[in-house]
């Protein structure tokens, strides 16, 4: 298809180039749907939209800026395979931001991999036509069959708004639905409208758009549009107001964010610590009950000593994980995400970051990986550039099982701030605090160095707050924990093989070495100069070697090793730990974790998202090297203080 | 007459005040964005057209940045861009507003 973006009737520039390239349909001659796209601006509710059509878990936020790459999933219910792409939510088919350019680039059949859909659902979030409907234009004057689908049609309704539908269809020349993505109404017309056969639209009905030259003319045709259609705009909801007097105070605004802040951080921590123990103490029954199963002697070790040690000590931490995950979830979903960011805006403009880093910077706590993917919102290059490098420093979720283990092992559980923050909750948080800090200071040193530019306007939309669905939680929390437990069951599964097999090589007459003779010893004892001025032993140091894939195998390594350990072997993880290693030394570790980029995935999207080897090498040394020399000044302060 | 349309244009441009210097609760119409083109469609891209109303709904706790409400919709900016809006004072819009 002869097709460029700039015939497109992109933004309302022109239409009439549109028409000419359309009609053909080799590909598909019967004519029937089999791709559609989904697209809207952002926060119209096309996430949930397609979680309903397709009845497949895929993130979505009350935050304006959460779908950043198309996700594909399959049309539920009966009939022949329609695959429905979500697209990520744009303003506007100018390709101003990354996120317009892959729409575009969907929408044209120009993505690699994707055929051109064969339909589009164009979702506008009906509580505010006046301004979502001017994307409606340059999508219809794609000239692909168009249903436009007015979402949050029960928000509408409850606040008193209206309109005449069947008016609004004919000044758009499209088939118009009420729909509620949120309660499912409305939404068996999707499903006929994309069972029937569609013709191209006939060249003749484009002209129901006038050709109009700009965002303003747009605009002022969409209110004329408006009026036309008898739009009665919804009373928007008096409680999100008067939330907004309390969350967005002058005084009890930045204290409720702290209190928030550490209020899910002491939650993780004291709920989540003894849901963890519990959770330990059934696996390793389950471990005691299979033993008997297994013939004694080498196989039992490989599978009790090597591979369920090492999977399970990981497995523990999946209750805090779920319920950190569960805490950013009702944050997001609630609408106070976006307050937040509005709280932080002054701290992440005095680093020279854009305010919009703060949405990647924010996920990143979850997972760096997803965060990088975000920062695509970011539309200047350098800004996102730097967000993408400060990313990792963001404390992630796969550093839990490290901080959890020691700081169980070395810190005493005692109050500190009365019952409303542990020891255990503080130390946790420090730790918290301690990656947003090298994130910024990093930040600063790259925006006033190498990736230096003029700010960006920053924009941050304040979505209505709206009760979080445990739908929508619990398809995220069923989420995380298939990712969680596929790593476990793959790579750290891999690594507790690799490492077990490595404690029992060389073989003597048959007989496994003493660990210290083993080939893993070997290994360890080969970097322990290096690591020991940081006051960590061989068997650290072979954790750090094998977390270099990801930060959590680091726990599955130590559980294999000390588990194959004759003294160890009867201990859980934390008491060998905590008798093997100084209290300098894990702190030293906890700050190693802190700073350094072990997780090969993050890498991996950094080489991807900026498509250069360059900043993915310079993280890794950067983070690295800070790491060492934090931990080396922290065990080397902390040994000759508590001497 | 080119003198005059001069007149007029500076006139307009003189009744237009940066969106920053309403009260609290005010509205405005947006008069023009005196920032360059990119910078323009960035901030219309999000509502902030030309002829459209605009009400100042609150500071943020800090101060900067503020809420503005648009079409219906909250969206936080910071003063150095809400500073480039220029708007004029009162609900007459030549664009009448969809409600």
């Amino acid at each position: 298809m002869a097709f460029a973006i700039g015939g497109l009737g992109v933004n309302c520039h022109s239409t009439e180039s549109a028409v000419t390239t359309l009609g053909e349909s080799s590909e598909n001659p019967s004519r029937e749907i089999r791709t559609v796209a989904l697209i809207g601006p952002p926060n119209s509710g096309k996430s949930t939209l397609f979680n309903r059509l397709t009845r497949l878990r895929q993130k979505v936020g009350n935050y304006p800026g959460v779908t950043v790459e198309q996700r594909l999933g399959l049309l539920a219910g009966r009939g022949h395979e329609i695959r429905i792409i979500d697209l990520p939510g744009v303003y506007s088919l100018t390709p101003y931001s990354d996120d317009e350019r892959v729409a575009v680039d969907v929408l044209t059949g120009k993505m690699d991999g994707l055929p051109r859909p064969d339909a589009v659902l164009l979702v506008l979030d009906v509580t505010h036509l006046s301004r979502q409907l001017v994307l409606a234009k340059p999508v219809i004057a794609l000239g692909l069959p168009t249903f436009v689908l007015l979402n949050m049609a029960d928000i509408f309704a409850k606040g008193g708004g209206s309109l005449d539908v069947l008016k609004l269809a004919e000044e758009l020349g499209a088939p118009v639905a009420m729909v509620s993505a949120t309660l499912g109404t409305g939404l068996d017309s999707v499903e006929r409208f994309l069972r029937q056969d569609h013709d191209r639209r006939p060249d003749a009905l484009l002209p129901v758009l006038p050709v109009l030259h700009d965002l303003p003319q747009c605009r002022k045709w969409a209110s004329q549009v408006g009026r036309r259609i008898d739009y009665q705009q919804h009373l928007p909801s008096v409680w999100s107001r008067r939330l907004d007097d309390i969350f967005l105070h002058k005084l009890w605004g930045p204290l409720i964010f702290v209190i928030v802040v550490g209020a899910v951080f002491q939650t993780v921590f004291g709920l989540g610590q003894p849901m963890s123990t519990a959770f330990q103490d059934l696996l390793s029954k389950l471990g005691q009950q299979a033993a008997p199963l297994i013939p004694d002697g080498i196989l039992r070790s490989l599978l009790l000593d090597g591979l369920w040690k090492g999977v399970s000590s990981v497995l523990v931490f999946l209750p805090q994980i779920l319920l950190l995950f569960f805490f950013i979830g009702l944050l997001e979903d609630s609408g106070y995400l976006a307050r937040a960011a509005l709280i932080a805006d002054r701290t992440m403009r005095s680093v020279g970051l854009n305010g919009k880093a703060f949405i990647p910077l924010l996920s990143a706590y979850a997972c760096a990986v997803p965060a990088i993917m975000a920062t695509r919102t970011i539309e200047n290059k350098r800004d996102r550039i730097a967000t993408i490098l400060v990313a990792p420093f963001m404390t992630c979720s796969a550093r839990l099982p490290i901080y959890t283990l020691l700081i169980a092992a070395f810190i005493p559980n005692r109050p500190v701030v009365g019952v409303l923050l542990g020891a255990r909750a503080c130390a946790m948080l420090s730790l918290y605090v301690l990656g947003f800090l090298a994130a910024i200071v990093t930040a600063k040193l790259l925006k006033s160095s190498v990736l230096k530019s003029a700010a960006a306007p920053f924009v941050l939309e304040l979505p209505e707050y709206r009760w979080p669905t445990w739908q929508s939680i619990g398809l995220r929390l069923l989420d995380r924990a298939k990712v969680f437990l596929r790593q476990a069951g793959t790579y750290i599964l891999a690594v507790s093989l690799l490492v077990w097999v490595l404690t029992h090589l060389p073989l003597h007459n048959g007989h496994a070495p003493q660990l210290e003779q083993s080939a893993i010893a070997y290994l360890g004892h080969g970097i322990a100069p290096l690591i020991r001025p940081l006051g960590f032993n061989w068997k650290i140091g072979v954790g750090l070697l094998t977390s270099v894939i990801a930060r959590e195998v680091i726990v599955g390594t130590l559980g294999t090793i000390y588990g194959t350990a004759p003294a160890t072997h009867s201990m859980t993880l934390q008491n060998a730990l905590s008798q093997d290693l100084t209290f300098a030394g894990a702190i030293a570790l906890l700050v190693f974790f802190a700073f350094a980029m072990q997780c090969t995935s993050t890498l991996a999207m950094v080489r991807r998202e900026t498509n250069s080897w360059k900043w993915p090498a310079l993280q890794f040394a950067y983070m690295t090297v800070v790491a060492y020399a934090a931990a080396f000044a922290v065990n080397q302060i902390l040994s000759a203080l508590l001497k | 007459m080119l003198q005059a349309l001069t007149l007029t244009m500076t006139l307009r441009e003189s009744l237009a005040i940066p969106l920053t210097e309403l009260e609290v609760g005010e509205a405005g119409t947006i008069d023009h964005i005196s920032l360059p083109p990119a910078g323009q469609q960035f901030l219309m891209r999000v509502g902030f057209v030309p002829g459209v109303q605009v009400r100042f709904s609150r500071r943020a706790p800090l101060g900067d940045p503020s809420v503005y409400s648009v079409d219906g919709t909250e969206i936080a900016l910071r003063a150095e861009t809400a500073s480039r809006i220029m708007v004029r004072r009162g609900w007459l819009s030549p664009l009448g507003d969809l409600a």
